[in-house]
């Protein structure tokens, strides 16, 4: 097994809590604009443990596309639709539904907890074991990504831009303003 | 670290998942979401680190995918929101028999 040094663990375990306790809050807020910044601080964290596990890339992508656009279309339909009002929204569910999602919840863990013990053999490597930093050493950290996403997976690529194509025209369609006799 | 990746991955999804069924506001639930999928993203990256760099370039795709149901789903919020001046899950019952 790898070998890592304290700082590093320190800051895994850091950003990990980090990421929970600002996820845990997010679901509790009333007022959506708190609940939207908490999830941002998720994000945030999250992109902090994807740069300690290699994936320089995907980390700087999270920020941008994640906490930068995709939350701010958020914020931005808050705004719209005027749901900053923590009185406006509805409270979560009685009794029985936050039972019902609690045990979700932990039933949840567990089954995950207990598959990524037995299910995923821990420390085998079906690559070398520096097999991520090599690449990044080798191509640079967009490189590393960009190989195999234009190579391997150009076909899934091309699709992509289908799939966004379409939800453009989605979006503004069903964005649109009718015309008032017809509502 | 992927024991510790795949935990954390666990308990953010759990939580999103908590969030799906307790609350009621639509866009909270929408963010719910967003959270699973970043919590499914992580195990990838995680991941990518045994089984070679396809993980990260599976997190690319995730993320085009949520870009896209954000932008179609909070296109059905504002339409949605247009006809019923809410976006209270418990007044959108027109489906209920």
């Amino acid at each position: 097994m790898n070998t890592y040094s304290l700082f590093y663990q320190f800051h895994f375990y850091l950003f990990g809590v980090v990421a929970i306790v600002a996820a845990l809050t997010f679901v509790t807020r009333r007022s959506p604009v708190a609940a939207a910044m908490w999830l941002i601080v998720t994000l945030f964290a999250l992109a902090a443990e994807y740069i300690m596990l290699d994936a320089q890339f995907i980390g700087a992508m999270q920020v941008l596309v994640y906490a930068g656009a995709i939350m701010v279309i958020f914020l931005f339909v808050i705004m719209l639709l005027n749901l900053g009002a923590p009185s406006e929204i509805a409270d979560a569910r009685g009794l029985w539904g936050k039972l019902l999602g609690g045990f979700a919840a932990l039933a949840l863990v567990a089954e995950l907890g207990v598959l990524s013990r037995t299910g995923i053999p821990s420390g085998q490597y079906l690559v070398s074991r520096t097999f991520v930093e090599d690449q990044i050493t080798r191509y640079g950290a967009v490189g590393a990504v960009a190989r195999p996403l234009y190579r391997d997976f150009s076909l899934a690529f091309e699709l992509t831009s289908v799939l966004l194509l379409v939800a453009v025209a989605g979006a503004v369609m069903l964005g649109r303003r009718r015309e008032p006799s017809a509502g | 670290m992927l024991a510790e990746s795949l935990g954390l991955s666990a308990i953010l999804f759990a939580i999103g998942v908590a969030g799906v069924l307790t609350r009621r506001n639509a866009i909270i639930i929408f963010m719910c979401i967003e959270l699973m999928l970043n919590a499914v993203n992580l195990t990838f990256v995680a991941l990518s680190r045994y089984y070679g760099m396809a993980g990260q370039v599976f997190v690319v795709f995730v993320m085009t995918v949520a870009a896209a149901e954000a932008a179609v789903g909070l296109a059905i919020i504002i339409s949605i929101f247009r006809h019923r001046q809410t976006v209270d899950l418990r007044n959108i019952n027109l489906l209920r028999g």
